[in-house]
């Protein structure tokens, strides 16, 4: 297991592999579906908030208020990460990020991008919600909420130990390209 | 209607923390079979202590609430507007409490007003049967496995799948290998056989309902279920397509008439937060017991 912190230097990202488990400490943003199209369209993020060297979340989460009034997550699983793929690559380079979390994988533009600006991405278990939750120790912030709903809202989160594995790494390597031509091969022979 | 209330918003918060013990069973099996080490292995632990956790806390085992699709099986001359408005009343205040996630979005503005309740959510199925049983089963399907459900046309050219069991062999085996990765395995599938691209998919998604340890009466549906739950699991797709064993947890197939001009095969997905759950009620509205 190797531990991750945010910020990434390019370096610490470029020495990681497919298959590599990590546990990844820090402050990151989450984002999805409106919050992707948004900036690919040319939108701004709020003040206050940059992804230089730090890690989008692909993430809706459950987020209550508690009694004094403050932000609780109470689910915070990863979305499917394919349907950033039009915009995320983009994303990747204009805003310096280093690492995307999610679930399913991505596509070579996402994978390209990985490889020419040093970016990876961390497979999350899907639908952990409650073990991923736990590793959110705080919300520090929320962004667009009334724009985009909560589940779409960016949400500026501090986690610990949060644990994923490298299925995309900036050298071109993708695991999930791997296991669809291994599994596409097993298939044949069954047929 | 004050103990209808009650008890679906009971059975709104169960389904959604609480996976079903056939589920859960199927869950520690695979674990069990998982190479030790590997990162199938650590996804199905983390998945372990994702349910455990879940249940203790008494929160969504999954942030993605799904939709609420609820089936009913009601005496003849049941009021069903009553119990509609009782269910969407339901669903709002499961919502309140953070049993269900803000999770429904109109489909033309993009805007999500917060309650789950609109158009088409939540969705009750009646059935009437000739008993003085209401049995309420309330199943919470996630988006991600939801999207890499499949619908072919047969004769499928490319996969050279025929008119025949062999040629939707073919085709459910090609929804599991396009399904790796995305819907949250290891999966369950759903399956129909004919019906038209409606009745297609609403039936299979019927095919939740089964337990996933009971058998298929129909001899040649069985062994299809047999055939494919083992073939699956033999392709190495493993639990989230990390690679490994367990692929699938079960697979249930159904058929039902087609028209000569058409063969559809539908395929619904699970994923391992596969939430179902169910109650009987007394007349009063009242949980008499828990289905699953
Ligand atoms: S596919 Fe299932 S487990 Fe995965 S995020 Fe969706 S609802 Fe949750």
């Amino acid at each position: 297991m190797t531990s991750i912190t945010i910020p990434i230097s390019e370096e610490t990202i470029r020495s990681l592999k497919v298959g590599d488990a990590v546990s990844i400490t820090g402050t990151l943003f989450t984002g999805r579906d409106a919050v992707h199209k948004f900036l690919h369209d040319g939108g701004k993020l709020p003040p206050g908030v940059s992804f230089q060297d730090g890690i989008i979340y692909h993430c809706g989460p459950v987020v209550i208020k508690d009694e004094q009034g403050r932000w609780k997550v109470t689910a915070a699983g990863p979305t499917t990460s394919i349907r950033e793929e039009p915009y995320q690559g983009a994303i990747i380079g204009e805003f310096g990020l280093r690492g995307v979390i999610g679930k399913g994988g991505m596509g070579d533009k996402t994978l390209a991008a990985c490889q020419e600006h040093g970016c990876v991405y961390f497979h999350a278990v899907g639908g952990a919600a409650q073990v991923l939750a736990e590793s959110i120790k705080a919300v520090r912030n929320v962004y667009f909420l009334r724009e985009f709903g909560s589940p779409e809202a960016i949400w500026e989160l501090e986690i610990e130990n949060f644990p994923a594995v490298v299925t995309m790494d900036a050298h071109g390597n993708s695991l999930h390209k791997e296991i669809f031509a291994a599994s596409q091969a097993a298939l044949a022979k069954h047929l | 209607m004050q103990n209808l209330h009650a008890s679906l918003l009971e059975l709104i918060r169960r389904t959604s923390a609480e996976i079903p013990d056939d589920v859960q069973k199927a869950i520690l099996d695979s674990l069990e079979r998982e190479k030790k080490g590997t990162i199938a292995e650590s996804a199905l632990k983390i998945i372990e202590r994702n349910i455990d956790l879940a249940k203790q806390k008494s929160q969504p085992i999954c942030q993605d609430t799904g939709s609420i699709i609820f089936y009913v099986d009601c005496p003849v001359g049941f009021d069903q507007i009553t119990f509609e408005e009782t269910a969407r009343g339901a669903v709002r205040e499961a919502t309140k409490k953070g049993f269900l996630r803000q999770n429904s979005v109109d489909s033309l503005t993009g805007l999500n007003d917060g309650t789950n309740v609109g158009p088409g959510s939540p969705t009750v199925h009646f059935h009437q049967h000739r008993s003085a049983e209401l049995n309420v089963r309330l199943i919470l399907k996630g988006g991600g496995c939801e999207n890499v459900g499949a619908q072919y046309s047969l004769p499928n050219e490319k996969l050279k799948a025929d008119r025949d069991l062999k040629g939707c062999r073919k085709v459910i085996l090609d929804a599991v290998l396009q399904a790796q990765g995305k819907g949250c395995g290891p999966g369950i599938l759903g399956v129909c056989i004919g019906g038209d691209r409606a009745t297609g998919y609403e039936f299979s998604k019927q095919q939740f309902l089964r337990m996933l340890e009971d058998r298929n009466p129909n001899l040649e549906l069985d062994q299809l279920e047999q055939d494919i739950l083992q073939t699956a699991n033999e392709l190495g797709i493993g639990p989230m397509g990390f690679g490994g064993k367990t692929t699938l947890l079960g697979v249930k197939i159904c058929a039902a008439n087609r028209l000569p001009a058409s063969f559809f095969v539908s395929v619904s997905y699970m994923c391992w937060a596969y939430r179902r759950q169910g109650v009987s009620l007394k007349p009063d509205g009242v949980i008499a017991r828990w289905l699953y």
